[in-house]
């Protein structure tokens, strides 16, 4: 199969990889995917407390070349967005970016819900906080 | 070094400039139908294609009368079960085959499972061989037909086809192997064997695609099959259609090099292959080599490198052609059904690496596989959160995954 340049451009030169520490409450963690299905995505974003908007967007991909592409390209688009812009973007984008072929689809799509459970999880974090700032604002 | 590096040659050979040389006047000027009785270049063509079959049963201690041409083994191991399936149907309607056969095996047997015949899949241990006790137990009386590889194609795990053949001998069942991957690399023979059909293909020893054949014994006992192409009645009745003249003689002339050059060129590969393995296992650590090295073709090495999926290892190392048992090479997007087989789990599978050396590899070219290897694999490991879980102490097995 031949490869788009973009996803040699990704595979060869990968952006954002890395961890981030998933204990920082403001870092979101998402990992989708199995092992036995040849693709696990760890995507990971830092979002900035007063601003809402991505700092930071690391990942780690076991899985193909078309896979490795499609979640370092979601971190490109990470960053500077907001949760909720962040939300927005869609498997299609991804496709169309890296010119993936359908037999790649499926990359694209566990990108995208990586990225919705890296923000779940934010979320998540976020909710658990919420009240205890509030307490703690109440107290003041 | 001439880039890129062919390490694939359990897909296909290079055709050897010697076995083109021999094939070359048969194209033009020796151009006969070789079932043209009556004028010299009919005679021509007919002499060339029974100095090949000759040549193709010296290889493997047949008879010449034995050698049945075909257009490749697929058509062969179509020709073998579907040929005995039809011939011995009032005998019985029992084939026994093995789980990591080739597809062409596979796939004729269930497309035989749809005409009403019965097909008993034997499993292979992890080392890929099959238990001989399971395949005692599994012949009923209406077993015609055993079907098992000599040598598979992934893992290059040589079967104990001598021990197969004593055991069909014995019950009276007709036992054929596809022996594609073995020919002229380890050496076959059909009366020591015990075979009584094998398949066999010039594309895979250095000889032209698109020419095969189908060993069928002629003596204690007499196999008959039922040709599955008819018309002019070529090749004894089982086979009709033209001879590929030129293919033939190139089938021949790629046997006898083999002949003449087995020993020598097994053992150079093999030391090839073990160092190419040996560099491998001590610069990386978590790289398994899938089936038996003990039963194995001295060309392959098949190997699961954990935490890396396959394609992106390949992609990696783009300059050197070699295959992978990944889902994402295929069609399917199943994983290896071979390594399952073996019992690899779909993430080693998925992991896997099969190389195959070939006559024209050098040890050159051997140490600059290794080194970039080594390389890809260490680079997508940094990129593998698998591996990064692993190197914390995280049992990847016991990880619940949001499977897709």
């Amino acid at each position: 199969m031949a490869y788009s340049d973009k996803v040699l451009d990704h595979y060869n030169n990968p952006r954002n990889v890395g961890s981030l520490d998933k204990n920082d409450p403001n870092v979101g963690t998402g990992m989708v995917g199995a092992p036995e299905c040849g693709d696990v995505m760890k995507l990971q974003i830092k979002v900035d407390e007063k601003t809402g908007v991505i700092a930071d967007a690391k990942f780690k991909t076991f899985g193909c070349g078309s896979a490795i592409a499609s979640s370092s390209l979601a971190t490109e688009w990470l960053k500077g967005k907001t949760v909720d812009e962040a939300l927005k973007i869609k498997n299609t984008d991804i496709v169309n970016e890296l010119a993936l072929p359908p037999v790649k689809i499926h990359c694209s799509v566990l990108a995208e819900d990586a990225i919705k459970a890296a923000i779940a999880d934010y979320k998540k974090k976020l909710a658990q906080r919420s009240p205890q700032t509030e307490a703690v604002a109440e107290k003041a | 070094m001439k880039k890129p590096i062919y390490m694939d040659n359990h897909a296909t050979t290079p055709v050897d400039p010697r076995v083109l040389e021999a094939m070359l006047p048969y194209f033009t000027e020796k151009f006969g139908n070789a079932a043209s009785r009556n004028h010299r270049f009919g005679w021509e063509a007919e002499e060339a294609v029974e100095k090949a079959r000759k040549q193709i049963a010296d290889l493997i201690g047949a008879h010449p009368k034995e050698i049945i041409f075909t257009s490749g083994a697929t058509e062969s191991d179509n020709l073998a079960l579907k040929g005995v399936a039809e011939m011995y149907a009032e005998r019985g309607n029992h084939i026994i085959t093995a789980a990591t056969e080739h597809k062409a095996v596979l796939d004729t047997a269930k497309k035989l499972e749809k005409r009403g015949y019965k097909v008993t899949y034997l499993p292979v241990n992890k080392d890929g061989l099959i238990d001989l006790d399971q395949l005692r137990e599994a012949i009923t009386d209406k077993t015609i037909l055993i079907s098992v590889m000599y040598a598979n194609n992934e893992i290059g795990v040589i079967q104990p086809i001598r021990e197969i053949g004593k055991i069909a001998e014995e019950k009276g069942v007709l036992f054929h192997t596809d022996a594609v991957q073995a020919l002229g690399k380890v050496p076959v023979d059909v009366k020591q064997d015990h075979i009584h059909l094998a398949s066999l293909t010039a594309h895979k020893i250095y000889g032209p695609k698109g020419i095969g054949a189908l060993y069928v014994r002629r003596r204690n006992p007499r196999v008959q099959i039922t040709a599955q192409i008819d018309g002019g009645g070529h090749e004894r009745g089982m086979r009709s259609g033209t001879l590929n003249v030129p293919g033939i003689v190139g089938f021949g002339e790629a046997c006898a090099i083999c002949q003449r050059e087995m020993a020598e060129e097994s053992a150079r590969l093999k030391r090839l292959r073990d160092k190419l393995m040996n560099k491998l296992l001590s610069e990386l650590d978590e790289v398994y080599v899938n089936g038996s090295l003990e039963h194995r073709l001295p060309n392959n090495l098949n190997m699961s490198f954990a935490y890396v999926e396959g394609e992106s290892l390949l992609m990696g190392i783009n300059d050197v052609a070699v295959s992978s048992g990944s889902a994402c090479t295929s069609a399917t997007l199943e994983p290896s059904y071979v390594l399952k087989a073996l019992g690899t789990g779909d993430d080693l599978a998925h992991s896997s690496i099969r190389f195959g050396l070939g006559r024209f590899n050098t040890e050159e070219e051997v140490d600059y596989v290794a080194g970039k290897v080594i390389e890809v694999v260490r680079k997508l490991r940094e990129l593998s959160p698998l591996y990064e879980m692993a190197k914390e102490g995280i049992d990847i097995s016991k990880v619940e995954w949001s499977a897709q």
